[in-house]
């Protein structure tokens, strides 16, 4: 794979004039006794991809998590701090949490398709939020997602054949469709290409760089080169601290911080 | 000292080379033991299996076949009475004394002299006792027969039945077998006349309880376990799943959901009879429902089969990957809906399989029914769950401890019947299992 691809001449810089789309403010997170997160407080501006990096175990994930609320799921669990979306704390117990995940999507590591068709994993999300007034309207909104996931044209003959039935990096993108599929405003992704391989690595990669014209995109990656491909914005993160934040550009050519300097030089993580 | 060891460590790997021990040899002969044994284990089960199998059938297969004499009845009015009484009063029809028509149609066709009482009251016991049922349903089902004389199939006693089934010694001394010499010379005179036949023997499926081996069956038997299993089923697949689906998906993980989880695992445990003291003393002592219901007979086996469903239907919720459940949290699905629209369905075969091992095993279950008096003498189809009723296994303790040959076939034979319906109840598993798995 061309690894020298496009790398920074691409996608407009960090534009001071983007508003915040996510807002965390010195969020803490236990697992039991365990601390994994300390205090973090960081912006995610609107239409663009922030990539989250950083050694192995450091909390990635785990901020991801406290983004979409996923880590309710966790019983162990327990968020502190404040996290914004649009100005509003989505840790607000008026604020449903259903409602909130409808808004802030997710794809995850291992892609994860229902063992349904292809038509109903796309057409789940926008069934159970009521966003498809009749059938044509739901058929309508299953094709765009597939078409802006880039996977239309290998699927639209076998809709009604298993999702589980695609390649790696097809169910990935199936994925992405399905997470679209609910017109969600932020798309969490995390690490989305650990699990495929180099040629569907890059589709999913190119197929990123399109959805932040519509959507914001929070993506975990443990590859440099990808988070220097396809973010505007990068966040590092060490052993449960914000390390650094800025724009990518100038993260990767002229970080300030050592812990930087040394996790994109490779000395360690 | 580094260039020491550094030879060292490539001097002995040369030296070694090829014929490093490294317990290869040993680790094959493990393997291979493991396996003897493996086979040796298999081999025994399947060989006990068959010991039993064949015990059963061979005793058992003669249940299904049933030797009926055809004697021509006449239908007299000296005996019945004439059609017109009888239309005006029934119940003298149904007092009638329907077996002297019998004797005295043998007494015809055996032309036996009627005052020879010996050779009468031999012939007569050559018939079963069963056919007043037989010949007064003739009657009542047509009056016009009576006066009539008609070729009729009767069924033959099960003595007769027994000895033409070669279950009786006859090289012993008279007096010591159930069958006389008389006897087993009418019995070759039928043969030659061609009035004896073996038939298939439907009665076994569709009587009920009787004193008489040839007309006693397992049909109310059948129903009462039929009832059974519908209560079952309807009260524990529910319940059980309910239960399991909150303990699994809702419940908080706290000592008093671990104290529940100790208790079901136990209670999957508990002797059976123990369910059968309880039953006696809630459902019949204390709720004053009714001795040998299918009702009563159908909560107890509930209560047996529900550890056995919840446990496995946990396990099956379980076995559902997770992702499955953050693909749909992530989506914004409730709680409820991830775990009824994608949980339920990827456990649901095994649900299926566990209910249907939990309902085999009920099928199965003697001891509690003994105790809530499930091991009534009854005669009659139960038409209601709340009506005296039997079950099949207990029907098999029944006849097991009759005496009569004729009772020891029908024992095999109704442990044949209860054997097909586990088979089928396991087979309806498995097929379950295959339509319904999916491979995510
Ligand atoms: N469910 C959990 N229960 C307890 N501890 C957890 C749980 N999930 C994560 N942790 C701990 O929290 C810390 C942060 O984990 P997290 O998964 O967020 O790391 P990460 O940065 O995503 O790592 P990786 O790059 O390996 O995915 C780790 O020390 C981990 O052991
Ligand atoms: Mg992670």
């Amino acid at each position: 794979m061309d690894m020298s691809r496009a790398t920074f001449e691409k996608g407009p810089a960090v534009s001071q004039d983007k508003t915040i789309k996510m807002a965390s403010k010195d969020v803490t997170v236990h697992y039991g006794q365990k601390q994994a997160l300390n205090g973090i407080s960081l912006d995610i501006k609107e239409r663009q991809v922030t990539a989250l990096i950083g050694p192995s175990g450091c909390g990635k994930s785990t901020y991801l998590r406290c983004l979409n609320r996923m880590n309710d799921t966790i019983d162990t669990a327990k968020v502190d701090g404040k996290i914004l979306l649009d100005g509003e704390n989505i840790y607000d117990p008026d604020l449903d949490v259903v409602e909130l995940r409808a808004r802030v999507g997710m794809v995850f590591q291992k892609p994860n398709p229902f063992p349904k068709s292809i038509w109903e994993n796309v057409a789940y999300g926008p069934k159970i939020h009521g966003l498809a007034k009749n059938k044509d309207q739901l058929e309508e909104i299953v094709h765009t997602s597939l078409k802006r996931a880039g996977l239309y044209k290998e699927v639209k003959d076998r809709l009604d054949e298993p999702g589980t039935g695609l390649s790696g990096g097809q169910q990935q993108r199936l994925c992405i469709a399905r997470a679209i599929a609910v017109s969600p405003e932020v798309i969490l992704m995390d690490e989305p290409c650990s699990a495929l391989d180099p040629i569907a690595t890059a589709t999913v990669e190119e197929l990123i760089d399109e959805l932040k014209q519509n959507f914001t995109i929070v993506i975990v990656t443990h590859s440099m080169q990808q988070a220097a491909r396809v973010s505007q914005v990068t966040a590092m993160f060490h052993l449960g601290d914000l390390a650094e934040v800025g724009a990518t550009e100038k993260m990767f050519s002229n970080p300030d911080d050592k812990r930087t300097q040394d996790y994109i030089t490779g000395r360690f993580g | 000292m580094t260039d020491a060891t550094a030879n060292d460590i490539s001097d002995r790997s040369e030296a070694t080379r090829g014929r490093r021990d490294i317990g290869i040899k040993r680790r094959y002969a493990a393997e291979r033991r493991f396996k003897a044994y493996g086979m040796i284990a298999i081999g025994l089960g399947i060989a006990f299996l068959f010991i039993l199998l064949w015990s059963v059938v061979s005793k058992g297969y003669t249940a299904f076949w049933q030797t009926e004499i055809r004697v021509p009845i006449t239908f007299s009015e000296e005996v019945i009475g004439t059609a017109e009484e009888g239309a005006a009063n029934q119940s003298k029809l149904m007092m009638a004394n329907y077996p002297q028509l019998a004797r005295d149609g043998l007494i015809q066709l055996l032309e036996i002299d009627p005052e020879n009482s010996e050779a009468v009251s031999a012939a007569n016991g050559l018939v079963s006792q069963g056919v007043r049922m037989e010949l007064r349903d003739m009657v009542l089902n047509d009056l016009q027969v009576i006066g009539t004389t008609e070729d009729v199939w009767l069924y033959a006693s099960s003595d007769l039945d027994s000895a033409l089934k070669g279950s009786y010694d006859l090289s012993v001394e008279e007096s010591r077998r159930p069958i006389s010499d008389l006897q087993l010379e009418f019995i070759e005179r039928l043969e030659e006349m061609g009035a004896l036949e073996q038939n298939f023997n439907w009665g076994l499926f569709t009587f009920g309880a009787s004193s008489r081996a040839e007309t006693a069956g397992v049909g109310v038997a059948i129903i009462g376990s039929a009832y059974m299993m519908l209560i079952v089923l309807a009260l524990a697949l529910p319940i059980g799943v309910a239960a399991s689906i909150y303990l699994e998906e809702f419940a908080p993980k706290n000592r008093f959901t671990d104290l529940i989880e100790v208790n079901i695992n136990n209670l999957a445990a508990v002797p059976s009879i123990v369910f059968g003291i309880l039953g006696l003393a809630v459902f019949i002592n204390w709720f004053g429902l009714p001795r040998s219901a299918a009702l009563v007979g159908g909560l107890v086996l509930t209560l047996m089969t529900l550890p056995t469903i919840i446990i496995a239907t946990r396990a099956a919720l379980r076995a559902v990957p997770p992702s499955i459940r953050w693909a749909a949290l992530g989506l914004g699905a409730s709680k409820t809906q991830t775990v009824f629209q994608h949980v339920l369905p990827l456990a649901a075969p095994g649900i299926l399989t566990g209910t249907i091992i939990g309902l085999a095993q009920a099928l199965g279950e003697t001891a509690p029914l003994l105790l809530i008096g499930m091991v009534a003498f009854v005669a009659d189809y139960p038409e209601t769950p709340l009506d005296a009723a039997t079950a099949l296994p207990v029907q098999i303790y029944m006849w097991a401890n009759e005496a009569e040959r004729a009772f020891q076939e029908r024992t095999s034979g109704a442990i044949m019947i209860l054997l097909g319906f586990l088979a089928l109840m396991n087979l309806t598993a498995i097929f379950l299992r295959r339509r319904f798995e999916r491979r995510w």
